[in-house]
């Protein structure tokens, strides 16, 4: 409840300039390790227009504790997938007999500008594909491997994976060209009310941010962090599995983890963070 | 039978003679409580880390007995004094009867 970023400040800070803000939460720096320095706020992208001033990573908004989590490998258990994928990453799988390794290398480098680019158009495939997607087609094209499930287990640690590697590179993905009508498509899902609430993602997540709806305190609803260790479930949870909670939040049928909606709404959501740092695996309650 | 059981621990590499040192440790772990039921209704049987110890030198420095509401992947952090140089032993239990173990060295600075 003392946290900055609950309204009360954020209205201090508007009535009276930046510095109050700055002053009130002034802890609120991320860095991991004690050496890899993550934005978790930064100025709006152009196309919200004005929609929001700030945007800030979900860290910002979570408990001392759960913030301390995330500030060093050792302590964040994502850290424990990100280390099966890594095994996973140098095994070989599937008909061809090839691993990861065998055409990317070593991830730290091949994977490092992956994530912040992702949802990303694919030409070839003439599709979008969410980072999940393209290991996917990985696996299915190059290695002969069995499609993962999409937001479950070994797809999740080996997403956690790229993401780590990837961690403090800024989140930019492409919103024009072949994938506008996609992005707009997502753009209406993420203000469209549904459910019986009758709420859209952004009369939480844009017009009550800071605020708490019951004992949860609102976030933003970034996905820089994801996939996202979550305390209360012990494992990583997926940005499309996270939209699912959300709109059954709303009581609604909700769309599956995989499904166009939810890609659509995926790249706009992420777009909606351009400039944070990518911060997965993230520590979250 | 727990799968993809790993300890972890972080002990800093050099301490002074008589320092106080902290130990980290986690073992990633399902923590299975016995008190859930799968989806045809079937208990699911118990599958804890039931006890923990640290030991330097063959003398003990901590010991933790588990029980079935710690969350999954438990983690310890804990104080250490430092004497002298030597090694740290850590140990987990399993229920199953298997037992992890980990050790690190830590010099004199």
């Amino acid at each position: 409840m003392t946290k900055a970023l609950l309204k009360g400040a954020i209205y201090a800070a508007a009535l009276g300039g930046f510095a109050q803000f700055a002053a009130a939460d002034e802890d609120a720096s991320l860095v991991i390790n004690g050496e890899l320095e993550i934005v978790t706020e930064a100025p709006a992208p152009a196309h919200l227009d004005g929609a929001l001033r700030t945007i800030y990573s979900g860290w910002v908004f979570r408990s001392d504790e759960t913030q301390t989590m995330q500030m060093d490998d050792f302590d964040n258990p994502g850290m424990i997938f990100v280390e099966e994928a890594m095994v996973a990453w140098n095994t070989p799988q599937g008909t061809e007999g090839k691993s990861c390794a065998d055409c990317h290398g070593d991830a730290e480098d091949s994977m490092r500008e992956v994530r912040a680019v992702y949802p990303k158009w694919n030409d070839d495939a003439g599709e979008l594909r969410t980072l999940q997607m393209q290991i996917n087609a990985c696996r299915t094209e190059q290695m002969g491997a069995d499609a993962l499930k999409t937001d479950a287990g070994a797809m999740l640690s080996m997403e956690a994976y790229i993401s780590a590697v990837g961690r403090g590179t800024i989140v930019n993905v492409a919103i024009d060209g072949p994938v506008q009508e996609i992005w707009e498509q997502g753009r209406d899902l993420y203000y469209e009310r549904t459910g019986q609430l009758d709420l859209s993602c952004a009369n939480c997540h844009e017009q009550n941010y800071g605020n708490l709806i019951r004992a949860d305190h609102l976030s933003q609803g970034q996905i820089n962090g994801f996939p996202t260790y979550r305390l209360k479930n012990a494992k990583l949870n997926g940005v499309q599995g996270r939209f699912k909670g959300c709109v059954r939040d709303t009581m609604a049928e909700t769309y599956s983890p995989g499904s166009p909606e939810f890609v659509a709404l995926e790249l706009y959501v992420a777009s909606r963070g351009n400039g944070l740092s990518v911060e997965g695996p993230s520590v979250r309650n | 039978m727990a799968d993809n059981v790993t300890p972890r621990v972080r002990v800093p590499r050099s301490a002074a003679a008589g320092e106080t040192i902290t130990i980290k440790s986690m073992i990633s772990h399902p923590m299975e409580s016995g008190q859930r039921k799968d989806s045809d209704g079937n208990p699911i049987p118990r599958s804890i880390i039931n006890r923990f110890t640290c030991a330097f030198n063959g003398q003990s420095v901590i010991e933790v007995a588990l029980e079935p509401a710690i969350s999954t992947n438990p983690f310890f952090e804990f104080e250490a004094v430092v004497p002298e140089a030597g090694t740290f032993e850590f140990t987990w239990y399993d229920d199953d009867g298997s037992v992890y173990t980990e050790s690190k060295d830590i010099a004199l600075a």
